[in-house]
């Protein structure tokens, strides 16, 4: 009785169907729980979580540094997104370092890549929380101010590719945005 | 008025009455402040409402209803008001009546239960004016360093303190129901599946105290910023276990009222314990599914934690979502409908507004809120998930279509019973669980396909991106209709309750108008089902669809996350 | 009724209500919490060379 105190025994254990969905759940269980470490181990796409302590002001200065090394051209933006009119096109040696700041509101620098390296995408927010957001491959990523977020990331497509930003980050949010070219 | 030194309703001089639908005893403070806490919920539910029908007509961007800022602000009035004030004041009312009236116990304490109240509502007030003043623009999550108000930050410590209080009212009870031997055995499902709710209210509370008072006093200047990683971390301790504290109350809400609708009984009592026992010790790790992506904290906790400890407390979820049906498929068995695997589906009290809700509440959480919960909270496949529209077409399968529906189902029971009223606008009333049902499908429906292509959660304005193309509009728009239909199953909840109390037929002395119970047919016997074992043949189709269903989602969402670039 | 001795133990558990409460802090405020906390704060500065 579901609302009235159980006064004579009822532990007992489970029998017939009950028993059986039981093993089934339990079963079912066991299998999502190996699949996390399986694909940790053997899978392609992980969130290792790779993170170094960083002071916002050494972090832009470092991406500037990346910004004036490896520049190879200027991203024009052809939208009406004021937050996105020019920015910096930069190349990172072929599995290398690449730097990416988030700020309100813009992703900087915008990035060129080639298919099939292994980049060591560096990420990290200068004022706010953002959200790294690949489209339309529709990878995210969270990025902190003061943390250095590591992605050991392998492009194998080519195309233009749109960072959006998906974590609020005041009144220009919405219109937050970057660009990653794969050739 | 001495001070009864016994808990006992039956004590001489204790408050009480006897109900004249049910026969058990209610507890007259316990009956105050379950009226004063659940007005005070449909309240905050009806505001939390009326700003989601603002939100979905504006990301439904054909119509983009609000300007920016009033939508960002309107965007955390919408969560607080949903997720913290509606909820928390419901719960706090159904844990007055879970450890009163099944113990046959008196309320602790009157003068406890007043501070609780008066807290929550100061701080309700405050965080609701704090954010249409404008000074709060910060989602619900408030993450550092976006920055508020301090009222903001103060209001919600108030609302968690004063829940905290309310908690305490509720284990007092419990101790000294046990004491003063109001009862005896072991106390029934309802109380045990409250117990977990409160206990994991406790971990919530105090992991709300330990994020909020820090940032208050940064607020006000007195102390450095927290960390910004530290506080999410702590945050979602918060956070992700007070919707943990809301799937708990909503199962214990399934087993009250397929009780008292068709006389179900937990086919198994200690495994239906043992699966709150799980939830208990597991459900809260999984606050982890909110930092998969996080820089800082590393694999194995993220793996271990987001599997609920290998899925122990996902367990606990499907034990459920096995007794609850199977209950309700003996208790009609029991009565004669035995009609094939699923006759007795047929026959069930669909027009009975509290039935209907609970068994949708039960549909919609299991196959969609659960299944999508699991596989978006797997810490690889959060990749193509994490802060996408998917995420709010989740967590409204869950919290809304789940907690909230299953809720509204008690809210038909409660006031005939508690404020002894009877619905007025009955034919309308049958309807409703049917229209918030479906809308809030609908709703989740268009975020989970528009997250999939990538639209992002809490952002105004897709068309900023030059990205999406027509068919993520296609999807805002199910949204957005789904939000409006929504809007309207929660406004006529909210107009048939408050309508009620105000001119709904007094009921005293007399039972209340039935909402439909299937009757007993000829050659029906109570209990003559308690010791077959293979009799819910029904609900064991059912289950083993979910897991098919389940087992293809899951599987469906790592072969598109095996589809983008390989990152660690 | 309950009262027997030869109840079982998981029962005796089941039937604790302040049991499960400790447990029920301990377990994810250690699982969760404290090992999350202890994640962070072992974060090394970045190199940035």
């Amino acid at each position: 009785m579901s609302l009235k105190p159980l006064t004579s025994p009822w532990f007992h254990a489970p029998a017939g169907y009950e028993k059986i969905w039981l093993g089934c759940a339990i079963l079912w269980c066991f299998v999502m729980s190996l699949m996390m470490p399986y694909w940790h181990f053997r899978g392609k796409q992980n969130s290792t979580g790779e993170a170094y302590t960083v002071i916002p002001a050494d972090f832009l200065a470092r991406t500037e540094k990346f910004v004036a090394a490896n520049r190879v051209g200027t991203f024009k933006g052809t939208t009406a997104n004021p937050f996105m009119g020019e920015l910096p096109l930069v190349e990172p040696p072929a599995g290398g370092d690449a730097y990416l700041i988030g700020r309100m509101w813009q992703w900087y620098p915008a990035l060129r890549l080639r298919m099939g390296e292994t980049y060591r995408l560096h990420l990290s927010a200068l004022d706010l929380q953002h959200g790294f957001s690949l489209q339309p491959l529709n990878m995210n990523f969270h990025v902190l101010p003061g943390y250095d977020h590591v992605l050991t990331i392998t492009p194998t497509s080519k195309g233009e590719f749109t960072i959006v930003c998906n974590e609020f980050c005041g009144a220009g949010h919405h219109a937050m945005s970057g660009k990653i070219f794969v050739e | 008025m001495s001070h009864s030194s016994s808990h006992n309703l039956a004590a001489p001089g204790t408050p009480g009455r006897v109900c004249g639908t049910t026969g058990l005893g209610v507890c007259l403070d316990a009956q105050k402040f379950i009226k004063l806490n659940a007005v005070v919920g449909i309240v905050f539910l009806l505001l939390g409402g009326i700003a989601a029908l603002l939100l979905a007509l504006t990301r439904w961007q054909t119509v983009h209803l609000l300007p920016a800022d009033w939508f960002y602000r309107i965007l955390t009035f919408h969560g607080i008001n949903m997720l913290i004030l509606w909820i928390l004041f419901f719960e706090v009312a159904i844990l007055y009546f879970a450890c009163t009236t099944p113990l046959n116990a008196r309320l602790f304490s009157k003068k406890v239960a007043w501070v609780s109240f008066a807290l929550m509502l100061t701080g309700g007030v405050m965080v609701d004016y704090i954010i249409i003043a404008g000074k709060a623009d910060v989602m619900m999550t408030s993450y550092l360093p976006l920055l508020a108000h301090p009222l903001f930050y103060l209001g919600i410590i108030l609302v968690a303190v004063g829940t905290l209080v309310g908690v305490f009212n509720y284990f007092a009870t419990l101790y000294v129901a046990k004491r003063d031997q109001s009862y005896t055995g072991s106390v029934p499902i309802v109380t045990f599946g409250a117990t977990a709710a409160a206990i994991i209210a406790v971990v919530t509370l105090l992991h709300g105290a330990v994020v909020m008072i820090p940032t208050f006093t940064y607020s006000m200047g007195w102390t450095p910023q927290p960390d910004p990683a530290w506080y999410r971390l702590i945050w979602w301790g918060l956070g992700h276990q007070s919707q943990q504290v809301n799937v708990c109350a909503m199962v214990s809400v399934w087993y009250l009222l397929s009780h008292i609708v068709v006389g179900a009984r937990p086919i198994n009592e200690a495994v239906c314990r043992t699966a709150f026992v799980l939830y208990i010790l597991f459900i809260n790790l999984a606050s982890a599914h909110h930092l998969l992506v996080d820089p800082g904290v590393g694999a194995t906790w993220k793996i271990w934690n987001t599997s609920y400890a290998m899925y122990l407390a996902v367990l606990a979820s499907m034990i459920h979502g096995f007794t609850v049906p199977a209950g309700i498929e003996i208790g009609m068995r029991e009565r004669g409908y035995t009609n094939g695997i699923f006759g007795w589906v047929v026959a069930l009290p669909w027009r009975n507004p509290a039935f209907s809700a609970t068994v949708l509440s039960l549909l919609i959480f299991g196959f969609l809120g659960g299944i999508t919960g699991v596989t978006l909270g797997t810490q690889q496949i959060n990749i193509i998930a994490h802060n996408t529209l998917r995420i709010p077409g989740h967590f409204h399968v869950t919290v809304v279509g789940g907690t909230t529906l299953a809720f509204m189902g008690l809210a038909y029971y409660v006031i005939p019973l508690i404020f002894q009223r009877d619905f007025i606008c009955r034919g309308v009333a049958r309807v409703q669980p049917w229209l918030f049902g479906f809308g809030i499908t609908m709703l989740a429906f268009g975020m989970s396909f528009a997250g999939s292509m990538g639209v992002s959660r809490r952002s105004w304005d897709i068309e900023a991106q030059g990205v999406y193309g027509p068919a993520a509009h296609l999807w805002l728009g199910v949204l957005g209709i789904g939000g409006v239909l929504a809007f309207f199953g929660l406004l006529i909840f909210a107009l048939l309750c408050v309508g009620t109390l105000f001119f709904g037929a007094k009921i005293k002395d007399r039972a209340m108008t039935d909402w439909g119970t299937p009757p007993a047919l000829a050659g029906s016997k109570a209990g003559s089902l308690a010791h077959d074992h293979y009799a819910t043949k029904g609900t064991m189709v059912l289950t083993l669809v979910f897991l098919a269903c389940f087992a293809v989602y899951y599987f469906a969402n790592w072969k598109a996350l095996a589809d983008v670039w390989p990152v660690r | 009724m309950n009262n027997e001795p030869n109840k079982h133990p998981w029962q005796k558990v089941l039937d604790n209500p302040w049991l499960l409460l400790v447990l029920g802090v301990i377990i994810p405020v250690l699982s969760y919490t404290v090992w999350g906390w202890i994640e962070l704060v072992l974060i090394k500065p970045a190199l940035l060379p």
